[in-house]
């Protein structure tokens, strides 16, 4: 089956992000396809390789990139909910001229019409929030 | 068209203290453009997100509430109430926005947006969609 994943909470407030990991994880190993993760509200916190947590905590950010990495996942944080909470790759960087850019490995920024092409394309969307 | 998908997006918190309610609204306009079959619910405090004359001037936070009234131009013109949601806080009909569309189909006839149903109704309904969205 193909999947695609919404994920709406940031990494550490709540639970949504890390079981949405859980979840990608054995879809894969199950054979399934994850058509697109889509990070949106404060799931785009999510995004930023800036993240260091204690080294006994699991650092979320890192395994959504090494999962992109491993298994060629779509991540994409939604660029509307990313300027609000400075979110920044490449491109938004020189756009809205800041002086840096926090985008993490295997996430990409685009635009809510891709949360609205990953519920068409795949057999199931699935929301993981609060 | 044939090929469209059925997508339903459940609102389910209040309008402000969370930005859940107005980045749902961006979602359905966004969404909007790709010539899907749109429906929208609300239920427990996301039945206030349609109440008359919302006014934040108070709490410094942007008023979207007016964009409510674009959804029927958006072709955005199912829109479900539950009913238990609205009488667990004492609303009726009459306390929401009057939503309306205009049916190219009946020479642009002005028609009512919003149905108020039971949850058992919405319980149905949902079961019909083909992409759920939960905000």
């Amino acid at each position: 089956m193909k999947f695609s994943i919404q994920v709406s909470e940031g990494p550490y407030n709540h639970e949504a992000s890390v079981t949405a990991i859980n979840f990608v994880k054995a879809a894969v190993e199950a054979g399934h396809e994850i058509f697109r993760v889509f990070f949106y509200h404060d799931g785009v916190n999510n995004g930023t390789r800036y993240t260091t947590p204690p080294q006994d905590d699991i650092n979320i950010q890192k395994t959504w990139s090494e999962l992109a990495e491993a298994h060629n996942i779509d991540l994409v944080v939604c660029v509307a909910a990313a300027q609000r909470r400075g979110i920044v790759d490449e491109g938004e960087q020189q756009r809205n001229k800041k002086d840096g850019n926090n985008i993490a490995p295997g996430f990409r920024i685009s635009g809510l019409g891709q949360l609205i092409e990953a519920g068409i394309e795949a057999d199931r969307l699935v929301v993981f929030g609060d | 068209m044939s090929d469209a998908k059925k997508f339903m997006y459940i609102n389910r918190k209040a309008p402000y203290g969370t930005v859940y309610a107005w980045e749902s609204l961006e979602v359905v306009l966004i969404g909007a453009a790709f010539d899907q079959e749109v429906s929208l619910a609300f239920v427990d405090d996301g039945v206030y997100q349609l109440m008359k004359g919302q006014d934040t001037t108070e709490v410094g936070i942007k008023n979207f509430s007016p964009t409510y009234s674009a959804l029927g131009d958006y072709d955005v013109n199912k829109i479900y109430i539950e009913k238990e949601s609205l009488e667990a806080r004492g609303l009726t009909l009459d306390d929401l926005q009057h939503l309306v569309w205009e049916d190219e189909d009946e020479d642009w006839a002005e028609k009512d947006s919003i149905r108020v149903v039971t949850s058992a109704e919405l319980a149905e309904l949902f079961d019909t969609q083909d992409v759920v969205l939960s905000f």
